[in-house]
């Protein structure tokens, strides 16, 4: 299992594409055409502001992802890695 | 409980667990916008298959122009529809086809085409396989010509090893053979996986329906009770990297849940806009019953889909009726929509092939007229081949007839009655250059989503 060092600077895939829903959100990759479901509006925010954020854990605690939520949210992130719709940010 | 769902084709994967949420109980409520929509451009067709979802053969002369195709390209655009499913008719005999494929890729909505392949010439193959954007669906219904043939007409197969021989050749790895399974071709999945691995592409198993030309050939064709179970035993020991478009839900009740949503997606994550711009629930059910709206209504596409009164009834948890009892309700959902209207069973009781027998049961039922069960009829036009129709009707053992145009299959000499085909079918083709498509990915944005793509 690839880890998401939360310290570090991620960003969506430049081929992904993401769609909110009432539930969370859908995220596709045009690359891979892999379709994911985010299923909290959470996590979509942690999605939606990787670009901009420092780091992955800053995101999250931007999201209001509290200290205890953070490992479920970082497994989340890692398995968005594994499937390339996450990839690291060069700073 | 995880945050998030990967809905690429993972046969096997491990089912979410009993406490989660269900992508299935989040989608019945219906979704911002599809995420499997099917197109179909045309209703003009070389060939007169005689299961055609569609009754597909004759071009309609309401059908969108090519400005009007655009437009909803951009509302699909707008609305975030990542992916179409665009088929027929045969969409490649359409003049502007490839220019609207270009158009829908520039657009950021991504194309899965189904086709017999008569226009997949080495050239069309070579300019596919170099784009990421476009995947390509070829129509198979029988392992052997003889068995494809019989159903899809003389020469089809011929026409269809030919596309995927120049898809192999232009190393477009991963394309789809699509096959509807009858009584005829269950017993040749094996030889299919075969036809697929030789060409390095993926089989994609759907169900037939009695949908179309398809409600006349229904009885005929559709798999016995014994043949369901040699396929649900065949899927579940193969399953690994075979689509089946979420097709077989109903099989869930021989014992494990297959992979997919397993939900009717009518009007909930999916539906068709056929080619005159009439939007249906789902693409098994070009029926005024399952008419939600027209693209070219005020508002277009979106607002059929948001506010139809149709699409807005069909988001709510299924009724089970009379299935309600069943042990398999859960996961089986009393089967497909469609199956059952044009058989002319309940729509909240279980399907025609319920595995567990209680649809054969009720097909006894039905009410008789003229020698034959009473089945829906339809004022939506047929766009048969009318020599086809006259041909067959009264039949035992389908005959097709014949009715591949000739000049067709290698795209140089136009039909003289389909003055609107363009001779070569490259005309405004011009592909991104975007990297090689090395994907194997499952080609429909749904993977195994509750749709027929």
């Amino acid at each position: 299992m690839p880890t998401l060092d939360l310290d570090r600077a991620w960003d969506l895939h430049p081929k992904v594409s993401v769609r909110p829903e009432p539930f969370g959100a859908l995220l596709y990759h045009f690359g891979t055409r892999r379709l994911s479901f985010l299923k909290d509006r959470t996590l979509l925010a942690v999605v939606s502001s990787l670009a901009t954020a420092p780091t992955a854990r800053d995101a999250c605690t931007g999201a209001g992802v509290s200290e205890a939520e953070l490992p479920r949210y970082q497994r989340a992130l890692e398995t968005l890695v594994r499937s390339s719709m996450v990839v690291e940010r060069a700073v | 409980m995880t945050l998030l769902d990967a809905l690429s084709f993972a046969p096997g994967t491990a089912p979410a667990k009993k406490n989660e949420p269900r992508l299935v109980d989040l989608f019945e409520y219906g979704l911002d916008a599809p995420i499997c929509l099917t197109w179909e451009l045309t209703y003009a067709c070389n060939l007169s298959c005689v299961h055609c979802l569609s009754s597909s053969g004759r071009r309609d002369p309401r059908e969108l122009s090519t400005d009007e195709a655009k437009g909803v390209i951009d509302e699909l655009q707008r609305m975030q529809v990542f992916y179409v499913n665009i088929g027929g008719g045969e969409p490649t005999v359409r003049p502007d086809f490839w220019e609207l494929v270009d158009y829908a890729t520039a657009h950021q909505v991504g194309v899965k085409f189904s086709t017999n392949g008569v226009k997949i010439s080495p050239q069309v193959a070579e300019r596919l396989a170099n784009s990421d954007y476009v995947d390509v669906q070829i129509s198979l219904d029988g392992a052997t010509a003889e068995v494809n043939d019989h159903v899809r007409g003389p020469g089809s197969y011929a026409t269809a090893i030919r596309a995927m021989e120049n898809l192999k050749a232009a190393g477009f790895a991963g394309f789809k053979i699509s096959v509807v399974c009858t009584s005829q071709n269950i017993g040749q999945l094996d030889e299919f996986k075969a036809i697929a691995d030789r060409y390095d592409a993926q089989l994609r198993l759907t169900r037939l329906r009695p949908s179309g030309r398809g409600a006349d050939v229904w009885e005929e064709l559709h798999p016995t009770q014994a043949q369901q179970r040699e396929l649900y035993d065949w899927l579940v020991l193969h399953g690994e990297g075979v689509l089946t478009g979420d097709s077989f839900f109903h099989l869930s009740a021989f014992g494990d849940a297959l992979p997919g949503l397993n939900l009717c997606g009518a009007g909930r994550v999916v539906c068709l806009i056929d080619p005159v711009g009439d939007v249906y629930a789902c693409p098994f059910a070009i029926h005024e019953e399952f008419l939600a709206g027209n693209v070219r209504s005020p508002g277009g596409f979106q607002e059929v889909w948001k506010h139809s009164e149709l699409f807005l009834k069909l988001r709510n948890p299924q009724n089970g009726g009379a299935c309600n009892s069943c042990a398999f309700f859960d996961t089986c959902k009393g089967g497909c929509m469609a199956a059952k209207f044009f058989t002319g069973l309940p729509l909240d009781g279980p399907d025609p092939e319920c595995v567990q027998g209680y649809g054969a049961e009720l097909l006894k039922t039905r009410k008789e007229k003229d020698g034959g069960p009473v089945r829906p009829v339809s004022s939506i036009v047929d766009h048969s081949h009318k020599t086809t129709r006259e041909g067959r009707s009264g039949l035992g053992p389908v005959r097709v007839t014949l009715s591949l145009r000739p000049g067709l299959a290698d795209g140089t000499t136009p039909p003289a009655n389909d003055a609107e085909c363009e001779p070569s079918p490259l005309a405004g083709l011009s592909f991104d250059t975007s990297p090689p498509s090395s994907s194997t990915e499952s080609g429909c944005a749904c993977g195994p989503g509750s749709c027929g793509c």
